[in-house]
């Protein structure tokens, strides 16, 4: 395969809007082809991530309209589906098509209106990624998953709750900070870990506060050859790695503090860059729950098992410190319009390693990772990028 | 008759109409799913059979939720009432979620994982059936 690099990045706010997904899809795509250096007629193919653009607005052949939304309707356009994994899988596959020379430029990313089906509705199709034919008449909801994931952690590594709980608000605070650097974040303000408590119960022990939002919004990627990159732009972002990886629904997985799925992908993608998590300056990971960042430092290498809480509390994963995360606010605080998140992921990774930040650069990052889960912890894709 | 019932989901909710939780075996490795499956996981075999499990499990995984789904806020769930779902391992060996009764939702301190649990047949809303549920012994 013939190396790749992310030459332009482009995001809208992220947040509620009045927007339709063609249009937000359309506004952050016009920004990383211009940042590209390059028109709207020089896109070969347009691989996007959405996963409920039925349900949001009785709409499908997404991926169709949004090409011809800027002006090139006579090309190949997918959509893909991979839940919250969407926008990654879609910028992981135009990377693949890319690298194997099938075409030199693509435009990827994905686009979503969460906030536009409303809390219940919006409730209602998120629980269709978990094994719906068995698991819709239990009642379990995602923060219901990662709140079980909370109690086997604390139990599994002897941690008492109250604990674990408190580092958990850490999470919050910390990527809520980072948000307040993100001009394009859904939320930007400044959180207390009494203000994690404070919040309503959703699945206990997570609180409110501890879940990231529902959010309208898209980002979207110029993927390009090596060759043709140097051309566009002075500052490449060389793909070093990827990976991705399913699993089977959640009462089928062993232990779900391990997650599975996403060791199996991680390592992909740490063996095809030939690099080791200790190689990674940044991350910007699946913060979906506080837990799950916990979880997911783990998974990815960085902390051992069960030693994720403490990295937290030790300040490891702050801008700054030893493996800074979610310095874009992460899912919590950037927003999670779901089927975008991986490729607003992707454009901080890319910026931060231009160093193109501001108050939230994290100093010296030449190399950096991203991390996406869908659905019932059954499916990751990560990503590793280089300057 | 139970055995000659095809291996599939709708099968395994008409039997829970009839109180009974049903998983598939492979005939041929001996494998058994619940969820059933038509094809085994292990050996690739289709040759199928339904085998009843007795209900009796231990509960692996849980949390109470306050914040519930359509389902469970049409039963009358909310944030002053929640309820308590996770995933049960059974005697037999496999693993299913579930909604779990007997457990106090509203201390979730007090619950713990290997808690004794027998299966629940409840009915689902108006004309589906029934569901498998589990509730503490």
């Amino acid at each position: 395969m013939r190396e790749v690099a992310v030459v332009g990045v482009g995001m809208t706010q992220f947040g509620p809007s009045e927007k339709t997904n063609v249009e937000l899809f359309s506004e952050a795509a016009m920004d990383a082809i211009a940042e590209s250096n390059l028109e709207p007629k020089d896109v070969q193919a347009l691989f996007l991530g959405n996963v409920f653009c039925g349900f949001e607005e009785g709409q499908v052949t997404l991926s169709a309209f949004a090409a011809a939304d800027i002006g090139v309707p006579y090309i190949p356009t997918t959509r893909f589906e991979g839940a919250c994994a969407s926008g990654s899988v879609a910028i992981r596959d135009a990377y693949m098509w890319v690298a194997s020379g099938a075409y030199d430029i693509v435009l990827a990313g994905g686009t979503e209106k969460a906030l536009a089906m409303g809390t219940a509705y919006a409730t209602r199709t998120f629980a269709m990624g978990s094994d719906s034919r068995y698991e819709a008449p239990t009642g379990i909801t995602f923060p219901g998953i990662f709140a079980m994931m909370a109690h086997l952690y604390a139990k599994k590594y002897g941690i008492p709750l109250e604990q674990l709980k408190e580092q958990m608000a850490m999470v919050a605070v910390k990527n809520h900070h980072n948000g307040t650097f993100h001009p394009k974040a859904h939320f930007r303000k400044e959180i207390t870990i009494q203000d994690v408590y404070k919040s309503i119960m959703v699945a206990d022990p997570l609180q409110l506060y501890d879940c990231c939002p529902f959010s309208d919004g898209a980002a979207a990627i110029i993927i390009a050859s090596a060759e043709k990159a140097k051309k566009l732009t002075d500052k490449p972002v060389y793909f070093a790695g990827a990976g991705q990886c399913s699993a089977p629904p959640l009462p089928n997985q062993k232990d779900i503090t391990l997650v599975k799925a996403r060791q199996a992908s991680a390592k992909q993608a740490y063996d095809m860059a030939g690099l080791s998590p200790n190689d990674i300056d940044i991350c910007e990971l699946h913060d979906c729950f506080t837990i799950a960042e916990i979880v997911a430092t783990e998974n990815l290498g960085f902390f051992d098992h069960g030693e994720g809480c403490k990295g937290v509390e030790r300040g490891e994963t702050q801008i700054g410190g030893r493996i800074p995360i979610n310095p874009s606010g992460g899912l919590k605080a950037r927003g999670h319009p779901i089927g975008a998140t991986g490729a607003a992921q992707v454009y901080e990774i890319a910026k931060q390693l231009r160093g193109e930040c501001g108050e939230r650069q994290v100093e010296g990052a030449k190399t950096g990772m991203t991390d996406t889960l869908g659905a019932d912890l059954c499916m990751v894709c990560n990503m590793i990028f280089r300057i | 008759m139970a055995e000659e019932r095809e291996v599939n989901s709708a099968s395994f909710y008409q039997f829970l109409t009839e109180k009974k939780l049903m998983a598939s075996r492979c005939k041929k490795c001996q494998a058994l799913y619940l969820p059933p499956h038509p094809i085994c996981t292990k050996c690739h075999g289709s040759d199928m059979e339904w085998v009843e499990m007795k209900g009796n499990g231990k509960l692996a995984a849980f949390t109470a939720i306050a914040v519930g789904t359509t389902c469970t806020i049409e039963e009358g769930h909310d944030r002053n009432n929640p309820y308590v779902a996770g995933i049960v391992e059974l005697d037999e060996g496999p693993k299913i979620s579930g909604r779990i009764s007997g457990l106090d939702a509203r201390k979730p301190e007090t619950i713990k994982v290997g808690t004794p649990l027998t299966a629940e047949f409840p009915e689902q809303e108006e004309g589906k059936g029934c569901y498998v549920a589990f509730k503490a012994q």
